[in-house]
C-alpha cells in the first residue's frame, strides 16, 4: 500500500514536471530575445550617458570594451582601433567640466552608410550601426565621414581574436553595441562594466518602448547629442553636457 | 584642313627602352610596397584613425583628374571643332585611358582588402558618391576607348563628333563626382562645399593640358618629330588660363571660408599656422604652381622657349599635387569639430591634438609612384603598337592656312 502511494505520489510530480516544463521553456523562450526573431524598426537601441555620474578617471567601460571584442592588438596608439574613448570637456563660457565616453553615435541618419560603396556599413532597423565586414573594401571612406571620429581601421595583423566578435584586418570597425548581446537579452559590456563600478551612467534600452528606463528618462529630463546642426538623430544621448 | 598621318614611333631608341625600363621598375617597386601593405597591413604606412588617407590618395586623385583633364585637347578637337587639335586628339584619348589605369591601380592597392575588387564592381550603394564614382571611371574607360576607336578606324569617323561630346560631357561628370566625394562630407571643415567640383575639374584641366604639353615635348624631341611654334602656343596660352581658373576657384573657397565666421580656425590654419600645410600652399601652390608657370607663360622673355612651356607646365603639376595635398591631407590633419564649444582637455583618442600628425613612409610613396610609372609604361607601349603619333607636327603641316 505504501508502495503505491508512494509510486502514485511520483507519477504525480513526474508527470507535472513533464506538462508544465515545457511550457516553463517555451515561454522563457518566447520573453528571451533571440537572434532568430527578426529585428524590426518598432525597437530603436539608444543609450543614455549621465555626464554627471561619470567618474572622470574612471575607463571601466574602456577595459570592458577592449575585453569584450579582443582590441588588444599591439600598435601604435594612433593605428589603434579605438571603439569608445574618455573625453573630458570644458565649457568655453562657463568653465563646467564634464567626462564622458564617446563611441558610434547609432544615428538614424548615418553618414557612414550614406557614403559606403558596397553597403558594408548598414543600419539595422533597430537602429544599430554595423559594418558587414565580408564586403567591407578597406576604402575607409565612411571614417571620413563619420563627424564623431568613431570609426577605427585594422592596421595590422590580429591575433586572438573572440569567436563572438569577428574582426577583420584591413577592414572598418567600430562599436557595435555588443548586438549579440543585445540580441540574446543582455546589454552592452561597457553599461553592465559602468554598473558593476557602481557609477550608473549609462542606460541602455528600446528609445520607443515608452515604458523603457531609457524612454522615461529621456521624457523627464533634458538631454543632448553630439553635434545637434547635423540632424542626424543620433541612439547616443547625453545628459547633463 | 590638312590630311594629317599618324606613325607608331620606331621604339628603337635609347630613350624608348630607358622609359620602359624604368617605368617598368617603378610598378614593381609600387607592386612590392602593395604585398607589404597587404602582408603587414597599413601599419607600415603613415596613415593612420586620423588621417586615414594619405600620400596614395593624393596620387591617385592626382592622376584621376588629368586623366579627365588630358582629354580636353580631344574634345577641343571633336566638340569645339578647332583643327589645331586634331593630330593630337588620340594622344590625348590615349592619355586619359592610361593615366585613369594608373590612377585607379593606385586607389585599389591601397584597399584595406584590394582582393574585394570585385565586390566593389559588383555591390553598389547608389546613394554612395564614391559607387558612382567608380561606375563613372569605368565608363570613362570604355567611352574613351570607343572615342578612340572612331577616331582612328576611317568608317566609324562619322560618329566621331557625337563620342567626343559623350566622353566631353561623361568627364564634366566624372570630375564632378571626384570634387563630390569631398564635397559631400558633412562633418569636415575643409571639404563640405559645392565649391570642391568646380574646382577639381579646373584643377583637372590645367593638370590635364600640362601633362598632355610635356608628353607631346618629349615624345617630339624623341621620336625627333617637327613640332611648331603654332601648335604650341595655343595649349600654352589655355594652359594660363587654366591655371588662372584653378587660381579663381581656391580663391573663392578660401574667401568664403574666411567669411564664415566658425571656419576661421580651418582658413588660419591652412593659410597660416599650419607648418608643412602653409608652406605647400604660399610655397608649393601659390608660388611654383600659379605665378611661377604664369610669368613662364606670359612674360615676353620667356614666352617663345619650349623649355619655358615645359617647366611652366612641370610646375603646375607640382602645385597641383601640392593643392591636393594640402586639401586631403590637410583636411584631416585639422581636428574634426565635434564638441562645439567645449574646449577637450583631455581625450584617449587624440581630441585634444591641435593637429593630427601624418608623415607618409616609402611604402606609400612607392605606390603612388606606380601609378604614374603605369601610365607611363602602357603610353609608351600604345605608341609603340598603334599609329597615335601624328608624323609631322609643322605648323604648316596641321593646317595650310597658318601664317605664323
Amino acid at each position: 500500500m505504501n508502495v503505491s502511494t508512494q509510486n502514485r505520489r511520483d507519477f504525480l510530480k513526474k508527470s507535472a514536471i513533464v506538462t508544465i516544463a515545457p511550457g516553463v521553456l517555451l515561454y522563457s523562450v518566447s520573453q528571451a530575445h533571440h537572434a532568430e526573431r527578426p529585428v524590426t524598426s518598432t525597437t530603436r537601441w539608444g543609450m543614455l550617458i549621465d555626464t554627471n555620474k561619470c567618474v572622470d578617471d574612471c575607463t571601466a567601460c574602456l577595459n570592458a570594451c577592449t575585453e569584450e571584442h579582443g582590441l588588444t592588438e599591439d600598435v601604435p596608439a594612433e593605428v589603434k582601433p579605438v571603439w569608445i574613448r574618455k573625453v573630458t570637456l570644458r565649457d568655453r563660457q562657463t568653465g563646467k567640466e564634464s567626462s564622458l565616453p564617446v563611441m558610434c553615435q547609432h544615428c538614424e541618419n548615418p553618414p557612414c552608410v550614406d557614403v559606403c560603396p558596397t553597403g558594408a556599413s548598414f543600419k539595422r532597423d533597430d537602429g544599430i550601426v554595423l559594418v558587414d565586414r565580408h564586403i567591407c573594401i578597406g576604402c575607409r571612406y565612411c571614417m571620413m565621414a563619420c563627424p564623431y571620429k568613431a570609426r577605427s581601421f585594422v592596421h595590422a595583423v590580429l591575433e586572438n581574436q573572440k569567436p563572438h566578435s569577428p574582426r577583420g584586418k584591413g577592414t572598418v570597425e567600430s562599436c557595435n553595441f555588443c548586438v549579440y548581446r543585445i540580441d540574446t537579452g543582455t546589454g552592452p559590456a561597457c553599461v553592465e562594466a559602468c554598473e558593476v563600478e557602481g557609477h550608473q551612467a549609462m542606460i541602455y534600452g528600446d528609445m520607443n518602448d515608452p515604458d523603457s528606463e531609457i524612454s522615461k528618462k529621456l521624457k523627464e529630463m533634458s538631454s543632448s547629442v553630439l553635434r545637434p546642426d547635423l540632424k542626424l538623430n543620433q541612439g547616443i544621448r547625453y545628459q547633463g553636457l | 584642313m590638312k590630311n594629317v598621318t599618324f606613325c607608331v614611333i620606331e621604339g628603337k631608341s635609347f630613350a624608348f627602352y630607358g622609359g620602359i625600363i624604368i617605368s617598368v621598375f617603378f610598378i614593381l617597386l609600387g607592386l612590392f610596397a602593395a604585398y607589404n601593405m597587404e602582408h603587414h597591413g597599413h601599419v607600415i604606412t603613415g596613415m593612420n584613425n586620423q588621417v586615414v588617407w594619405g600620400m596614395p590618395h593624393v596620387f591617385a586623385i592626382f592622376l584621376i583628374l588629368a586623366a579627365s583633364g588630358v582629354l580636353n585637347v580631344a574634345s577641343i578637337s571633336s566638340v569645339f571643332r578647332k583643327i589645331f587639335y586634331h593630330p593630337l586628339a588620340r594622344l590625348s584619348a590615349l592619355l586619359a585611358i592610361t593615366l585613369l589605369l594608373g590612377g585607379l591601380s593606385v586607389l585599389v592597392l591601397d584597399l584595406g582588402r584590394p582582393d574585394r575588387l570585385v565586390v566593389a564592381m559588383t555591390s553598389y550603394n547608389f546613394k554612395s558618391i564614391f559607387a558612382w564614382n567608380i561606375i563613372l571611371y569605368n565608363g570613362f574607360l570604355l567611352v574613351c576607348a570607343v572615342y578612340l576607336w572612331f577616331m582612328m578606324q576611317r568608317s566609324m569617323q562619322r560618329y566621331y563628333p557625337t563620342a567626343g561630346l559623350i566622353a566631353f560631357t561623361w568627364r564634366l561628370i566624372l570630375t564632378t563626382g571626384t570634387g563630390s566625394i569631398f564635397g559631400f562630407l558633412v562633418a569636415r571643415e575643409a571639404y563640405q562645399t559645392a565649391i570642391m567640383a568646380p574646382l577639381f575639374i579646373a584643377l583637372s584641366l590645367s593638370l590635364g593640358l600640362a601633362i598632355f604639353l610635356l608628353v607631346l615635348l618629349i615624345d617630339c624631341w624623341e621620336t625627333k618629330c617637327s613640332l611648331g611654334e603654332g601648335i604650341l602656343s595655343r595649349p600654352k596660352k589655355l594652359l594660363g588660363i587654366l591655371i588662372a581658373g584653378v587660381f579663381y576657384f581656391v580663391l573663392v573657397y578660401h574667401l568664403t571660408h574666411l567669411y564664415f565666421t566658425g571656419r576661421h580656425g580651418i582658413e588660419y590654419f591652412l593659410l597660416a599656422g599650419g607648418g608643412v600645410y602653409t608652406v605647400l600652399f604660399w610655397g608649393g601652390y601659390m608660388f611654383l604652381g600659379t605665378i611661377l608657370p604664369l610669368l613662364l607663360l606670359y612674360h615676353e622673355r620667356f614666352t617663345r622657349s619650349k623649355s619655358s612651356i615645359a617647366t611652366a607646365a612641370m610646375m603646375t603639376l607640382i602645385g597641383g599635387f601640392a593643392l591636393l595635398y594640402i586639401i586631403i591631407i590637410g583636411g584631416q590633419a585639422y581636428p574634426l569639430d565635434i564638441f562645439p564649444g567645449k574646449e577637450v582637455i583631455s581625450s584617449s583618442f587624440m581630441d585634444n591634438i591641435a593637429v593630427h600628425s601624418y608623415i607618409p613612409t616609402i611604402w606609400e610613396i612607392m605606390l603612388g609612384i606606380s601609378g604614374i610609372a603605369i601610365a607611363a609604361f602602357l603610353t609608351v607601349v600604345a605608341v609603340r603598337i598603334l599609329p597615335f603619333m601624328p608624323r609631322s607636327l609643322a605648323d604648316t603641316d596641321v593646317d595650310d592656312t597658318f601664317k605664323g
